[in-house]
């Protein structure tokens, strides 16, 4: 019977350096004697997108995809990376996250709610699924080792454990393709990584209140001169000037009452009211 | 072709190291042993590395073109000069340059001539995905098909020993599992292929009706020797025992390229013919093999060609009812596609992935191609875009880009749109440089000629930013980084014939607003061109990074309208609304937040030192 073909994925967000972990793994697989295939994916990666590398070893490997529930480990290297990519850790496997967080500016856009739509840290959604989780805080160890950008390779210590070959090829192959001149850095970042400990689970903040409606807008057309300027600078894209020069209200239901307009309104044309005010119609 | 017109050609001898190579490392390999002396392409996903990993080489000249049709015509042109010559694309690229392609299959080659074309299943990076093995039958071209590194590597130098025998171009088509997968590799050591020269044969070159007439059959006759070389390959692989007599309960499969792989994944004992040859195909072969099986599966990547083939040529198959016509295989579609024909069980359900954030990608902090498309939101423009980096200014907070379908598509459609009437706003095109000198130029020659009343952007970041950072000619360096002349865009949109030209920095975002505004007020065709270089290549643009004072804000939001990555919410609130926070490290200090803060909240702080490692 054949070695069975195992399998690791590494995930993480572009710019983490997670191509690199992937080949520095690939080549101790290699070095260790193992066929192994890795597939990733480039073109968007650098444009803070997620980024992903699928390794496979064994003795003769046919697929480079690992795949779903078959990976002996999960290396993510930022939270919200580790539950997209959980699923393909087998049964009884492990996940090893980093609590590092990087909210997208796309969670940031709920002006309603205010709640970013970024899932909170919760060790026990790897417990449920029957994985070991070994959740890491590689930024703070490597800060301590004077380089912050060497938490890939506390990440890979942290993995060596789960990987089965020797840690003399994990270090050949990281002194092999760091880049020149950091290769002890990263070295240390891999030996303090082999024995990371468990990181300490952030309090969660309380949610936001929530929207109460929208602002409402009053425009006093007698003053108004139609100059464009409150239209130009609403954040929620509220305000309009038609054709005819007349200043409009186009997004009511969106005002979030920041009073940008009203406050740089030259001709004092704009009035911002809370949410629960009853208006008064606009003068026309 | 007799045989002193071609290039000898030998298997490795010398024991040459064993690496890990991606396939587009290998492909690239291929092309260096088998002597290729040119080796020409346009970038684009996932094909780019192919000539980047040999970019260093000086036995071989290595060169980007403009286009994917500039470099098919000069890789035919070297061919026809008598060397071995390499062009590379990706899918869409072989769109561009099939007008070439499809007649320089009439008038063959005298060097190798090997056409890599990447395909993309499942649209990383692309904007359709697109089956190119067709083109290999509507040319009548030879088509190999790797399915792992190593045969990237010879089935690439394989290809230029065919293209000689044979006297064609021969295609070679990857996809972004085979391109972007690292395997071990045994190198081989590069033959000498010295040019055999030109040789005058208007006959065979010169594509007039006349003459290509007389080529029309000798591509049939091509094809017909070609078959016969396919049934004979010993590169066409059978995998699993043949079954006993008598047994009548049995299935084989019949795969090529990546599918390969996962069908030996799900299944490695079955009966497995893999074809290293994706067109023409050994009909005899396979038929012979589906009569030792009872029931006959097709597992391909994409569009039924093989399926459709065989069961034309009368060989009963299963494929497209089991195996997904959409997006890319992977281990998973193919076990549930047998088990669905009831050859193995179905796996359960992988328990599903928790709810996470999207994590689209976006344009960098400090993108020079934001303030533009911020300015054309706020002026209420129908914008015709095109394919790059800007592309992403479609997506949410920006929302400013309205249409994108091919390379240099942009101007044409605008034209096209202004002539509609059905705009509802003035009508902008917006194109990166690369995409411009690509296919823009002609757009933009047309809305002078129609006085099209539209504006065109050209957002000169100075570099193929999509694909990387590569070079083109409007760059003014060679893909070595050695000087040539650049192209001068003012003088080249003057020498059009349009009239209002103006330059800007996108980083002043009034001054692109003003200059955008004045140009669509503009009555017939006008240029806007922004010039600030893109923040990642060739140089990575790290100014002061700014911050935020917390106190300060009044949490408008207006910072977060661009959709900069480096500014995201804190949990800290000014009357119930969120208060901001950049990120220094990723911050350029490119200060467009910093025009858009009114309490002037956000300030520059001295950039720390940070060194580099993994």
């Amino acid at each position: 019977m054949p070695e069975q073909t195992k399998g690791l994925v590494l995930a993480g967000v572009g710019g983490q350096g997670v191509i690199l972990a992937g080949m520095i793994v690939a080549d101790a697989l290699v070095r260790a004697g193992h066929d192994v295939k890795q597939s990733e994916v480039h073109g968007m990666a650098q444009r803070g997108g997620s980024v992903f590398s699928h390794i496979r070893w064994g003795q003769s490997v046919d697929s480079p995809l690992v795949p779903e529930a078959s990976a002996e480990v999960l290396a993510a290297f930022e939270w919200a990376e580790a539950l997209r990519w959980v699923s393909y850790v087998r049964e009884g496997g492990a996940v090893v996250a980093d609590l590092r967080t990087i909210v997208p500016p796309g969670a940031c856009r709920n002006t309603r709610s205010w709640a970013t739509t970024y899932p909170g840290v919760d060790p026990d959604l790897f417990v449920d699924r029957r994985l070991t989780a070994h959740l890491v805080d590689a930024a703070s160890t490597a800060t301590e080792l004077g380089n912050v950008r060497t938490a890939g390779s506390v990440i890979l210590g942290a993995v060596s454990r789960f990987c089965g070959i020797d840690q003399i090829h994990w270090e050949a192959a990281i002194e092999s393709l760091v880049p020149r001149g950091t290769e002890e850095v990263n070295l240390a970042a891999f030996r303090a990584g082999c024995e990371v400990g468990e990181a300490t689970i952030p309090v969660a903040p309380a949610p936001p209140e929530g929207f109460s409606g929208p602002h409402q807008i009053e425009i006093d057309h007698t003053w108004c001169k139609g100059c464009d300027i409150c239209s130009r600078v609403c954040p929620e894209y509220c305000l309009a000037v038609d054709l005819r020069g007349q200043l409009n209200v186009v997004n009511a239901d969106v005002c979030t009452g920041c009073h940008l307009c009203e406050l740089l309104c030259p001709d004092f044309a704009i009035s911002i009211h809370p949410p629960s005010t009853e208006v008064v119609t606009a003068v026309d | 072709m007799t045989s002193s017109d071609s290039h000898t050609s030998a298997s490795a001898s010398a024991q040459e190291p064993s690496v890990l190579l991606s396939g587009n490392e290998a492909v690239a390999r291929g092309a260096v042993e088998a002597g290729a002396l040119v080796a020409v392409g346009y970038p684009g996903t996932p094909s780019t590395e192919i000539l980047e990993s040999i970019s260093d080489r000086t036995d071989i000249d290595v060169r980007w073109s403009p286009n994917e049709k500039v470099a098919l015509d000069v890789a035919l042109g070297a061919s026809l000069g008598g060397v071995r010559a390499l062009a590379t694309m990706k899918h869409v690229g072989l769109n561009v340059a099939a007008d070439t392609f499809m007649t320089a299959a009439y008038t063959g080659v005298r060097g190798g001539l090997v056409i890599i074309v990447a395909d993309d299943p499942g649209m990383h990076s692309s904007q359709n995905e697109q089956d190119s093995r067709a083109y290999a039958r509507m040319a009548g071209v030879p088509l190999f098909e790797p399915s792992n590194s190593t045969e990237a590597k010879e089935f690439t130098r394989l290809a230029f020993d065919v293209s000689e025998e044979f006297d064609t171009p021969v295609l070679v088509r990857t996809t972004t599992r085979v391109s972007h997968n690292r395997g071990i590799v045994e190198l081989g050591s590069r033959i000498e292929a010295p040019s055999l020269g030109f040789e005058r044969d208007p006959a065979k070159y010169v594509m007039i009706p006349g003459f290509a007439r007389g080529r029309r059959p000798v591509l049939l006759d091509r094809l017909e020797r070609l078959t016969a070389y396919a049934e004979e390959s010993e590169l066409n692989l059978e995998f699993g025992q043949p079954p006993s007599p008598g047994d009548n309960s049995t299935f084989g499969v019949v795969t090529s390229g990546i599918a390969h792989q996962y069908v030996r994944e799900v299944l490695p004992d079955a009966r497995v013919l893999k074809l290293a040859m994706g067109y023409p195909l050994p009909f005899e072969r396979i038929r012979a093999f589906s009569e030792s099986v009872d029931r006959l599966f097709v597992v391909e990547e994409l569009d039924p060609l093989l399926e459709n083939d065989l069961k034309a040529a009368g060989i009963e198959v299963e494929g497209k009812t089991l195996f997904p016509q959409i997006g890319e295989l992977s281990p998973d579609p193919v076990r549930s596609g047998f088990a669905k024909a009831g050859l193995i069980d179905a796996r359960p359900e992988a328990e599903p992935a928790p709810p996470t954030v999207a994590r689209p990608p976006l344009m960098c902090p400090g993108c020079p191609h934001t303030p533009p498309y911020l300015a054309l939101k706020r002026l209420g423009a129908v914008v015709a875009g095109d394919i790059g980096c800007y592309t992403l200014a479609s997506l949410e907070p920006l929302a400013a880009m309205d249409t994108c379908v091919a390379m240099g598509s942009s101007i044409g459609m605008a034209v096209g749109m202004a002539a509609s009437g059905g705009a509802d706003g003035p009508v902008v095109a917006t194109i990166g440089d690369s995409t411009f000198v690509h296919g823009g130029i002609q757009g933009l020659a047309d809305a002078v000629y129609a006085q099209a009343n539209i504006t065109v952007l050209i957002l000169d970041n100075g570099t193929t930013a999509m694909t990387g950072g590569q070079e083109h000619p409007g760059t003014g360096l060679t893909l070595q980084g050695a000087e040539t002349t650049p192209i001068d865009l003012v003088g080249l949109c003057k020498a059009l014939g349009v009239r209002d030209v103006n330059v800007v920095d996108p980083y002043d975002l009034a001054a692109t607003y003003n200059s955008l505004e004045a140009a669509m007020a503009y009555a017939g065709p006008s240029v806007v061109i922004t010039n600030r270089p893109c923040v990642e290549a060739p140089i990575k643009v790290r100014d002061q990074p700014y911050e935020v004072i917390s106190e300060k804000c009044t949490a408008c939001q207006a910072c977060m309208t661009p959709g900069c990555p480096s500014i995201v919410w804190t949990d800290e609130l000014h009357e119930g609304r969120k208060k901001v926070t950049i990120d220094p490290v990723s911050c350029t200090g490119c200060t467009l937040c910093v025009q858009l803060c009114t309490p002037m909240a956000i300030v520059s702080v001295p950039r720390k030192k940070g060194g580099s490692g993994a």
